[in-house]
């Protein structure tokens, strides 16, 4: 049951309040795509023992989609951000850094 | 033009806080970009109220702008202003991307009343209903019981909720339940 | 035999006699009793049978941790199974009977086993029921449920009612006892947040019965004035018999309170579950007396010394008369002065230590008593009642050295910190060697949102077991509490405990040391699933060696008690029988909760009318009142069909049927879903949305159309109508609105964002009628307010205007295959509207149909619906679609996914249309069979029925279904083998039924 800080109103959201949106940062592989490319964007997931990034929706609430960094293992979370962004921003990786020296974007083992 | 039926039929109980259904209300959800200086501007033109902080409403002469979403508001006024408030916000937003509807068939609105509010409330949503947390002028969308609702603290022991009109029933059983004498929990409300 | 004394006793009230009855006799008690304590002041030691050799039992503990005295408690609808009895306050009229047992506590049958024992060794069942195969239906299965289980169920509805409770909080202190109070009072005096909750029905935990002093006072006074001073705070909250059940992630804490656990008339919740939201959580919950593993250790009459103690100073109840205390530690010394100083008689003190040096024994030696060093307990004597117990060397194996006649034991093996809350959520423990136990690692805590430890332990809970070491780490708790949440002390001092110093214990995990196989098998480790010493040795030996194969295969800490008293002991053994040292055996997992909760307060008030949300349209009370048949849609209720006075459901979906196709019916459409979209992006977003075309769409018209998911899936279906240039208002199915309105979000939000597009989820504001029909129009029309001729409103069109007076929006759209509108008003007038329709219809026959005959007439049509022709699996090619699938765009979610090779594969099962040679309706999911048999030896499949009825219009069952490249087959028979094996045949037909030129809903 975790608590996650909806970056658009702020309100440090209950589980029950939210709705998982799975892998954050994926890239949309539409017509065109070949097929390992395709199934990449459809099926394969990072499922990492550490860092991860995650979509979250404030479903009973603001209604806004957000992405979370947390650790999969302490449930530490390092920071909630906007949905508008391909990557997770500069502000949100140096604290991930911080917290995890070493750690690399995409560097998910 | 024939009466208009809220989904209760004005509904009432009473216990440790009074429900009750409100007559009907207009109501006109307004979406648009509100982080736009100019955009908010037009908003609070059309409707006739401030645009409010966010989780917060505002209130002026009878119309009240409740804060949803980064991009939605609630305007709620008396039933008759709504087709003359969508007109005022149809010219005030003139220009801007904006979508403006009236809802006000949507939505039951229960008023509860009653120092135990706070307690009460507090049974059936996650969201924090300490003073501190959530003073009167707040509005939270949260979780009650199992439906999506809107909780505006109007004044110190009145709340309104809002929730759609096909759960007002169960919203109605809900905040009866949790309301019913006996279960009095004393926390916020330390004198019972 | 236990017996009430006629002094003492803190926690009761001699003046106040409470009636009850225990296995249908009458009893009485006294106010501030637990059912134990009553019960044993009554001489009633022996109350129940343990699990597997319904062995007799007294009770063994004095709280919430005890294995042995387990009741059903109430009555009928208010009936509890296996309630412990020290943690059941007493109260008039209690009705409780104990359990495992038949026919009578005294005289039990299955105690049998007892005898059997030597046969019934751990994972007996494992071993036994494996053979031979044929006697597990008759013989083994039915042996193991009557032996399963404990207690009995209840049989009636919960009488009672139930809720939960929500609160953010800066600190929860759970435990009350004097580390609580003191975390608690510095915490708040510093100026947080406090909730501080005891599962107790009283403050002060054991301080006040041992005789600690604290700051000079006794500690009953000291927890008076800091409850007192606690309760004046305006930042505090106080809860009593509240009982925290489990620690989760980020802070998050279920506690577990009993409110009204007496049937009352008040009204209150019998338990009320609080969800707590806590910054930090402080745990002071105190430590647990162990056994000592001694042969016969389970005869009534045999007690944990603090136990006793408890007993004796809360209740004035004495286990014995001649009460014999057996220890490896000081702490059990209180107990035997306490008795003694009770004027009971303490035969003798037996302490396995050799060297005996602490002030308690000295204490203990000036008062007379005899202390035995070196010694042990070789064997309990005795059946359903303590007589005796015979003596031996700690150090030697079991040779009796002598016997002293008794009626109770008290045992103290060493106290083992309550770890369990700051394990829940992955809080480490380390070995503490000197203490013999496991204590919390404060470097290793349960880790919050803000990757620190949320946990902080305070008092005996961190292994700080004496009162002045229990004081001083509570008020270090409280320092690291206020450091992590930068807050800077308040004024209070922390308080000073005055207790006598305590020589070390010395481990004793075996009694005597070196005992022999015959002894083992009696020594309980597991009291209420009966796991012993030889058990634990054996599932070693069987190499069931990892701690928690060993626990799964003896059920050592598996029953209700989940071994809060059996753990340390059983992994000593383990450790033991292994070699090894008891860290490198670890613990098992500690799960939540730490003592039952009820099934009531986890449900809260979801139940009864309040079990689920019903959603209602704005005619819902309309249809209750006209016989509605309800079917369940989503959250929906729906009317399946109207039932008249005397017809039976079928008669009357024909009815509604054949009146709608020769008449007009009325359908309650209002559950559709309605999703306004708008900007200079809406035609865009709707062509990825939908497979079709729609930023062509003209202003005034509908089309229909397909939204798949981007595995190609087809996932929802509606009609869109283009409202303005800018603006479509889309139609969902009735399960989709919620689903497709969160779906248009993510894209528009997470891909898309660009695009400048507005939504908005209408679906409540209206009340949709479908007026069907070829009398429809006619009907309409004397509503009077609009033109809904043909030349005005075309099939496929869209209109504002009146009816009736009434603001409408009407849809020319059908699916039914008849002459259609569908009338949107808004909800509140949306009852006016139909009565409108109802009265002014009456002469034409009108007539409401529910979701039976929408069905029959979209099947008779060859529609589909998502759900039936659809199941994540279906792509809109599969059901002859194409026509709706645009070849123009380059891009729609789900394209990319339809051009995989198995989605243009030419093998598929695709749409027909299924007739019956026989005129018989096909069974519901009928699967027509191939030639042959798959690798698996099963029998080969062709296709399956997806929709199947009667159609009242053909007067024949009509089908559709998906069948292996099934419409280059028009005409072939297919063989659908019914749930009994015989066959019915079906002719693969078109799928469109009735009106196959569409002339009926173009007219």
């Amino acid at each position: 049951m975790l608590i996650l800080t909806c970056p658009y109103c702020g309100v440090a959201a209950d589980e029950t309040e939210l709705a998982p949106g799975g892998e954050a940062h994926l890239t949309r592989e539409g017509p065109g795509s070949d097929d390992d490319a395709f199934a990449g964007y459809l099926f394969h997931r990072e499922n990492p023992k550490g860092v991860h990034f995650e979509r979250w929706r404030h479903a009973m609430g603001c209604g806004k989609w957000f992405h979370a960094a947390r650790c999969t293992v302490t449930l530490e979370v390092f920071g909630t951000y906007a949905a508008q962004v391909t990557e997770p921003p500069r502000a949100i990786r140096d604290a991930v850094s911080a917290r995890r020296p070493g750690w690399r974007w995409r560097d998910l083992t | 033009m024939s009466e208009i039926a809220t989904a209760l039929g004005g509904a009432r109980s009473d216990g440790l806080c009074t429900v009750c259904e409100v007559p009907p209300l207009g109501m006109i959800q307004i979406r648009a970009d509100l982080g736009a200086t100019a955009v908010r501007d037009a908003v609070a033109e059309g409707a006739g109220v401030a645009v409010p902080d966010v989780l917060r409403a505002t209130t002026e002469q009878g119309r009240t702008l409740c804060w949803f979403s980064p991009d939605e508001v609630l305007l709620i006024l008396p039933r008759g202003e709504a087709p003359s408030a969508l007109s005022a916000l149809a010219e005030a937003m003139e220009g801007h991307h904006h979508l403006a509807a009236d809802v006000s068939d949507m939505r039951a609105v229960l008023r509860v009343e009653g120092r135990a509010v706070r307690d009460v409330l507090a049974k059936l949503t996650p969201a924090d209903m300490a003073p501190g947390a959530f003073p009167p002028g707040s509005v939270r969308r949260t979780r009650l019981g199992q439906i999506a609702a809107a909780v505006r603290m109007v004044e110190d022991e009145t709340v309104e909720i809002l929730c759609f009109r096909s759960v007002a029933r169960y919203a109605f059983d809900l905040m009866t339940e949790a309301a019913r004498e006996g279960g009095a929990v004393g926390y916020f409300d330390r004198e019972a | 035999m236990s017996i009430r004394l006629n002094s003492g006793g803190r926690r009761i009230d001699r003046d106040r006699v409470l009636r009850y009855r225990f296995n249908g006799r009458d009893m009485a008690g006294f106010a501030g009793d637990t059912l134990a304590s009553a019960l044993l002041g009554a001489g009633q030691t022996l109350m129940g049978r343990s699990f597997k050799y319904h062995r007799p039992r007294g009770v063994v503990a004095s709280g919430p941790e005890e294995p042995n005295a387990l009741m059903g408690v109430g009555e009928g609808a208010r009936f509890e199974p296996n309630q412990r009895a020290p943690a059941t306050p007493l109260h008039e009229g209690l009705v409780a009977v104990s359990q495992n047992h038949w026919p009578s506590l005294e005289r039990d049958v299955g105690a049998v086993n007892t005898a059997l024992a030597r046969f019934l060794p751990a994972g007996f069942y494992y071993k036994t029921f494996t053979w031979p195969r044929a006697f597990w239906k008759h013989v083994y299965e039915p042996f193991i449920r009557r032996s399963a289980g404990l207690g009995r169920p209840p049989e009636e509805a919960d009488a009672d009612r139930y809720e939960h409770f929500n609160i953010r909080t800066d600190v929860v202190v759970i435990g009350g006892g004097i580390a609580g109070l003191t975390a608690a009072r510095l915490a708040a005096e510093a100026g947080l947040e406090v909730l501080l909750i005891e599962q107790d029905t009283i403050w002060g935990g054991r301080a006040p019965v041992d005789g600690v002093e604290i700051d000079g006072n006794p500690a009953q006074a000291w927890v008076d004035d800091t409850v007192a001073a606690l309760a004046a705070m305006p930042n505090v909250r106080l809860r009593l018999g509240t009982m925290a059940a489990g620690i989760y992630d980020h802070g998050y804490l279920l506690a577990y309170e009993r409110v009204a656990d007496r049937p009352d008339s008040s009204g209150a919740p019998r338990h009320r579950l609080w969800r707590v939201r806590a910054r930090r959580i402080v745990t002071a919950t105190g430590a647990i007396e162990r056994p000592l593993s001694f042969a016969c250790n389970d005869v009534p009459g045999v007690m944990l010394a603090g136990a006793v103690r408890d007993y004796l100073v809360d209740y004035g109840v004495s286990p014995g008369d001649r009460t014999v205390i057996v220890t490896n530690n000081d702490d059990a010394y209180r107990t035997a002065i306490a008795l003694h100083r009770a004027g009971l008689s303490v035969p003798a003190i037996v302490d396995a230590r050799p060297e005996i040096a602490g002030a308690l024994p000295e204490e203990a030696r000036q008062l007379g008593l005899t202390i035995l060093p070196g010694t042990g307990i070789a064997k309990v004597k005795g059946g359903r009642q303590v007589t005796g117990v015979a003596l031996c060397q700690q150090g030697g194996d079991g040779a009796v050295t002598q016997e002293i006649a008794c009626d109770a034991v008290a045992m103290s093996g060493g106290w083992s910190p309550v770890v369990h809350l700051w394990s829940h959520c992955g809080g480490k423990l380390i070995w503490d060697a000197e203490q013999a136990h496991f204590r919390p690692d404060p470097d290793r805590a349960p880790t919050g949102a803000d990757g620190r430890g949320f946990v902080v332990t305070a008092g005996a809970a961190s292994g700080a077991l004496r009162a002045d070491a229990a004081l001083s780490d509570a008020a270090a708790a409280a320092d690291r509490v206020l450091t992590a949440l930068d807050q800077t002390a308040g004024d209070a001092s922390p308080p000073r405990a005055d207790v006598p110093s305590e020589a070390p214990l010395a481990p004793v995990w075996m009694m005597p040391q070196r005992a022999g196989a015959d002894l083992r098998a009696k020594m309980w480790l597991d009291f209420q699933n009966d796991v012993k010493v030889s058990d634990v040795r054996l599932a070693a030996q069987e190499g069931f060696t990892s701690v928690e194969h060993a626990k799964r295969y003896t059920t050592l800490g598996m029953a209700t008690d989940q071994g809060k008293l059996s753990n340390i002991n059983g992994l000593a053994v383990l450790a033991d029988a292994r070699g090894d040292a008891i860290p490198q055996v670890g613990t098992t997992t500690f799960r939540p909760p730490y003592v039952p909760i009820s099934m009531g307060s986890i449900a809260g008030e979801a139940r009864g009318d309040l079990f689920q949300p019903i959603r209602r349209t704005p005619l819902h009370d309309w249809h209750e009142g006209q016989g509605a048949r309800w079917e369940p849609v989503g959250q929906w209720r729906r009317p399946y069909t109207y039932l008249r006075e005397g017809e039976g459901v079928k008669d009357a979906v024909n009815r509604e049927i054949l009146n709608t196709r020769s008449n007009v019916g009325l359908l309650d459409a209002s559950t559709l879903g309605k999703i306004v979209v708008k900007g200079p992006d809406a035609g865009r977003f709707l062509d990825m949305l939908y497979t079709n075309m729609m930023s062509t769409l003209k202003v005034g018209r509908c089309r229909y159309g397909l939204m798949c998911s981007e595995n190609g899936f087809l996932m929802d279906d509606g009609v869109v109508a283009r409202l303005s240039e800018d603006t479509f208002l889309c139609h969902t199915t009735t399960g989709g609105a919620d689903r497709i309105h969160a779906h248009m979000e993510e894209w528009l939000q997470t891909e898309w964002w660009t695009w400048k597009v507005w939504i908005a989820n209408l679906t409540e504001h209206y009340a949709q009628i479908a007026v069907v029909g070829p009398k429809a129009r006619t009907l309409l029309e004397r509503l009077g307010g609009m033109d809904l001729s043909r030349d005005a409103l075309p099939f496929m069109g869209w209109a504002d205007g009146t009816l009736g007076g009434l603001p409408v929006r009407v849809y020319r759209i059908s699916f039914s295959g008849e002459l259609s509108y569908e009338i949107a008003v808004p909800a509140g007038q949306g009852r006016a509207l139909w009565d409108r329709l109802l009265s002014e219809g009456a002469d034409l026959g009108v007539m409401p149909y529910g979701t039976e005959a929408l069905h029959v007439m979209r099947a008779e049509k060859g529609f589909i619906m998502i759900g039936d022709e659809t199941d994540g699996t279906v792509i809109p090619q599969d059901l002859g679609l194409d026509w709706a699938i645009s070849k123009k765009k380059d891009d729609y979610l789900g394209k990319r996914a339809q051009a995989r090779p198995h989605m243009t594969d030419p093998d598929r099962w695709t749409l027909v249309g299924l007739e019956t040679e026989s005129g018989a309706v096909l069974p519901e999911g009928a699967y027509a069979v191939a030639e042959g048999t798959n690798a698996n030896g099963q029998r080969r499949t062709q296709g399956r029925v997806t929709s199947t009825y009667y159609s009242p219009t053909l007067d024949r069952g009509i089908a559709m279904g998906l069948v292996w490249r099934g419409p280059e087959r028009l005409g072939e028979v297919l063989t659908f083998p019914k749930v009994d094996g015989t066959p019915v045949r079906a002719r693969i037909v078109s799928p469109v039924f009735y009106d196959p030129k569409g002339e009926k809903q173009d007219v």
